[in-house]
């Protein structure tokens, strides 16, 4: 196999893993930039399987058999929402791999390099190591967190930020003298005694962020998982892994921006830590009482609108009501009542994870918009369904500039005509703040299980029909 | 406590101030209902219906006066034809007393009630707040009234509302005119709307027109700029311009329309003259006016109050009792109005009252207590939020709207700059060709992932995965190194790899075959 041509279809695939994420820019093209993604990533290895030593395919071929099998059975088998774990633990593994080969790199070098090659080759493959090993350990602490093996609140030590710059201190001296040292033994030592900083590092940062803040977790550590792949290319001086490393780490980096311009929070903030423990007394009094209704009230108000908007959020996922909610959606869409759903970016604990519960229950993505397509709309609306959310829906972010969410971009339910909140307890959100919006008039409080009382409601529509 | 519903004495009144259905509902507040025999007759609801739920009846009016500690009625108190007496004389110290009272106009009554040393509540004088709203009778008797013109109108208009091209020829729409877009005002505007009319509204307050459009009427407007809402949420006295440009406009339509509602009121003055006696002259005979205001002396020039007349070919309308021509739908809002005020009264739902005059709402309402007139209340004031919050928000608005200091664009480049000119100068070419592609694939990455939709964000984050599983490039060149642990560690690398790559297509593609159209 000439070199030239291994080069040729690294390109190849390259363009094909570009293509694959520009035809996520719409639903229809979507599934066609899923295959390009596949199709690359197959030239690319069968191409490199090719190159290789025939006495390695019986390491390689049981590895890809069975890693193979493993992914097939457990993509298949997670439920939509527990979407986030996947990801989370998938990230996980990118992080290990990229140690792995680090290592590997080190233990066994490509070839000789003296002067600067040798310097800018060690920093690579010390920062390849210390970018896996924490997107490793984090991931999996987001994975623990996100499947409710940990608890989801955050982790504040004492003085953790002195603790973080201790550790990156340290990291920097290891890695001078990671670098300056001759000797492959110290070499060893100080790679893995940084190793193990960067693991613990990792841990301690997704411990110290709260739940709310999930999404940004998750799709930072999307990033990191590139950034290490970049890394690892660039040591092992691989085009195709730095293209592709670049592409995800730049992805992911876009997503967190998103996230956190969604919350009008600072990415620096929302990493350090700590968010919803420090109480912010809100400054304004709440007025007013909690009106509860039943979901038989419930049916037969939205039975007469004209206009209903369905926001969901993480409770509906924890609820696993999405099915029934689309049931609900269907019976008012043949009545002709104009039914929407509204999606802020941050509801759930992943980017994007309510459309894809909504696309799970078959709701027609043409219903389903985005906060600022549709928070104009909400004064002519005259039922607005909150399920299992509440800061972002939350007027204080508008109100009140003492609210500890002020100025986060929330849906401005409260200018429908009605808002029915479904809600297991008047508990607060994530953020630890309480909710004008149960207090005002125009709100009704429907309390319970979101699925049993969408059943109910369910049950109410299909009897009046 | 006891509550008491008394038959209305009024002549021609047919509302009573509870149903059956809410009464149920005081029961669950804690009080204990007796209902004057016949009270719910003219309404539609026999006594049966009353004993149904547990009602006392009462035979004896003069009994149900004396023995009820709160009393429930629709109308002001008056003189009781059967037993001679005005009915405050029936009452006793400490009695409560619940009903339109009109205290502006009834001054005499006022002093009565004063003597009799009562608490009394207005409905007629719950105030405007958006709190308030729903023991707001005014409205939800406006509401029926304006319903009820539209109906009343319909029925001496001799032609369809809907316009119709039927077999036996062609009809046109009938062209509705609603003058005074309050709640009656809108109510009127929907109710002709869903008939079929063509409908048009004016008010003085501009700020109504959205409202009017959203009921599906066409919003006329005056070339003349005049500001007409008043405290309250009431319409106000316009400017002598402004009332003569009006009355151009009002003059022009009455050629063209069929139906003319009229609704304007101003707080405390006798209604404004809107179409006069010339304006009715010239409108098509077979026209309909409805002078809701005729019991204030009118909108048109020639309404006679409480009757049906027809003047040059054009009925006019002039009931001043609308809201108790749909007695039975006028008695059930009101007993809902009446129970929300009782709800705010008896808060622990206890079945006893208690008049806090703190609260905005109650203090508004309450127009006698113990002897003493307290009408009018001190002004409402209508937010109290966005005041308090000026007040305190400097701390936190100043931190935020501070400009954030940001490092200007010149400058970032000319950082990038030097480093790159440091890097070209002292790094090996391959890596200067490394880096080169690394930049340029982020900044392809930046451009394509900000197309991606927000939907797409999950499917995103799976198919990243999936390809950052190319890692698995980098094992595989490393595993025909002749070091065993290098073979191991590659062979873990590359099975974990491939979980990410197929684990991450499959699930990618399982997510977007369930985004359909």
């Amino acid at each position: 196999m000439s070199a030239g041509l291994l080069t040729t279809c690294y390109l190849g695939a390259g363009i094909l893993f570009i293509l694959s994420l520009g035809g996520l820019s719409h639903p229809e093209t979507s599934r066609r930039g899923n295959y390009y993604g596949v199709i690359g990533m197959a030239i690319a290895i069968i191409i490199t399987v090719f190159s290789l030593k025939t006495h390695s395919y019986v390491t390689v071929l049981p590895a890809m058999l069975v890693g193979g099998i493993i992914g097939t059975f457990v993509a298949n088998r997670v439920k939509m929402t527990a979407m986030p774990e996947l990801v989370a633990i998938l990230h996980s593994f990118v992080g290990l791999a990229a140690v792995l080969v680090g290592f590997n790199n080190f233990l066994e070098p490509i070839a000789n390099l003296a002067g600067a090659e040798k310097i800018i080759h060690d920093i690579e493959v010390y920062l390849g190591i210390f970018i896996g090993a924490i997107t490793f350990s984090g991931s999996i602490v987001a994975f623990g967190k996100l499947s409710e093996k940990i608890s989801g609140k955050p982790l504040l030590l004492p003085a953790r930020h002195w603790l973080n710059l201790t550790i990156d201190i340290s990291i920097i001296i290891i890695g001078y003298w990671f670098i300056t040292t001759e000797d492959f033994q110290t070499g060893l030592i100080a790679l893995s005694i940084m190793t193990g900083l960067a693991l613990i590092f990792g841990v301690h940062m997704v411990m110290a962020i709260g739940g709310a803040d999930m999404p940004v977790v998750v799709s930072m550590l999307n990033s990191y998982s590139g950034w290490a792949a970049a890394a690892t290319g660039f040591m092992l001086s691989n085009n195709l892994l730095i293209i592709t490393g670049a592409l995800v780490g730049s992805s992911g980096a876009i997503l967190s921006y998103i996230m956190c311009r969604a919350m009008n929070r600072n990415f620096l903030s929302v990493i350090a830590g700590g968010f919803g423990t420090t109480s912010v007394s809100s400054q304004i009094q709440i007025h007013g009482e909690v009106t509860p209704i039943s979901a038989s009230d419930t049916a037969d108000m939205i039975k007469d609108s004209q206009s209903v908007i369905i926001v969901p959020g993480y409770g509906m996922a924890v609820s696993h009501a999405q099915h029934i909610i689309n049931e609900i959606a269907n019976i008012l869409r043949k009545r002709g009542v104009n039914m929407r759903f509204a999606i802020h970016p941050v509801a759930g604990r992943m980017p994007g994870h309510m459309n894809v519960l909504l696309a799970e229950a078959k709701v027609p993505y043409d219903i389903v918009f985005e906060m600022d397509e549709i928070n104009k709309d909400f004064a002519d609306t005259d039922v607005v369904i909150v399920i299992g959310a509440n800061d972002i829906v939350n007027p204080a972010a508008l109100e009140d500039p003492c609210s500890p969410i002020a100025g986060m971009p929330v849906l401005e339910v409260w200018r429908a005509k009605n808002v029915i909140v479904s809600k297991r307890s008047m508990a607060t959100g994530y953020a630890g703040i309480d909710n004008p919006l149960f207090y005002k008039e125009n709100t009704h409080m429907l309390f319970g299980d979101a699925k049993t009382r969408m059943d109910e409601i369910l049950a109410g529509l299909s009897t009046q029909s | 406590m006891k509550i008491g519903i008394i038959k209305e004495i009024h002549p021609g009144e047919k509302r009573v101030a509870a149903t059956p259905d809410v009464i149920e509902k005081f029961k669950k507040l804690g009080f204990i209902v007796a209902v004057e025999c016949a009270a719910g007759e003219a309404a539609g609801i026999p006594d049966t219906e009353y004993k149904a739920i547990g009602c006392e009846l009462v035979d004896n009016p003069k009994m149900l006066w004396e023995s009820s500690d709160i009393i429930l009625k629709v109308r002001a108190p008056e003189m009781h034809p059967t037993l001679r007496v005005h009915e405050v004389a029936l009452m006793k110290e400490g009695q409560t007393l619940v009903s339109f009272i009109w205290p502006g106009q009834n001054s005499d009554l006022m002093k009565k009630m004063a003597e009799a040393k009562i608490n009394v509540f207005a409905m007629d004088s719950v105030p405007r707040i958006s709190r308030a709203q729903k023991l707001d009778a005014l409205s939800s008797m406006a509401n029926i009234a304006g319903y009820r013109a539209i109906i009343e109108a319909a029925h001496h208009f001799g032609r369809f509302f809907t316009g119709q091209i039927t077999a036996a020829g062609k009809v046109p729409p009938a062209k509705v005119l609603v003058i005074g877009a309050g709640v009656a005002g809108l109510s009127a505007i929907a109710t002709a709307n869903g008939l079929g009319a063509v409908v048009r509204g004016f008010d003085t307050r501009p700020e109504v027109k959205e409202q009017v459009l959203s009921m599906g009427a066409e919003f006329l407007e005056l070339n003349f700029a005049e500001e007409g809402s008043g405290t309250g949420g009431y319409a106000k006295q316009m400017s002598e311009a402004f009332v003569k440009a009006e009355m151009e406009l009002f003059a022009k339509q009455a050629l063209e329309v069929d139906i003319i509602i009229t609704t304007a009121l101003i707080p405390g003055r006798p209604a404004p003259l809107l179409v006069t006696a010339d304006m009715v002259k010239s409108m098509k005979s077979g026209s309909v006016i409805v002078d809701m205001a005729a019991e204030q002396g009118g909108n048109c020039e020639l309404t006679e109050a409480g009757q049906v007349v027809v003047k040059h070919g054009v009925t006019l309308i002039g009931y001043t009792d609308l809201p108790s021509r749909l007695a039975r739908q006028s008695s059930q809002l009101y007993a809902n109005n009446l129970w929300r005020l009782l709800e705010e009264l008896c808060p622990e739902k206890n079945g006893v009252i208690n008049i806090d005059m703190n609260d905005e709402v109650i203090r508004g309402t309450v127009v006698v207590k113990n002897g003493e007139i307290t009408w009018p209340p001190p002004a409402p004031t209508l937010t109290m939020a966005p005041a308090k919050t000026t007040d305190k928000m400097p701390a936190a608005t100043v931190a935020a709207a501070k400009p954030k200091k940001r490092t200007s664009p010149f400058l970032i480049l000319l950082i990038a700059a030097i480093m790159l000119f440091v890097v070209g100068q002292f790094a090996p070419a391959t890596f200067v060709s490394q880096l080169t592609v690394f930049v340029l694939a982020c900044f392809v990455g930046y451009m394509v992932v900000w197309n991606v939709t927000a939907s797409l964000h999950t499917p995103l984050m799976s198919v990243t995965n999936a390809i950052s599983g190319i890692i698995a490039l980098g094992a595989l060149l490393q595993i025909s190194s002749s070091n065993y642990v290098v073979q191991i560690l590659a062979g873990i690398a590359i099975l974990i790899s491939t979980i990410n790559i197929v684990g991450g297509f499959v699930v990618t593609h399982r997510m977007l075959k369930m985004f359909t159209k």
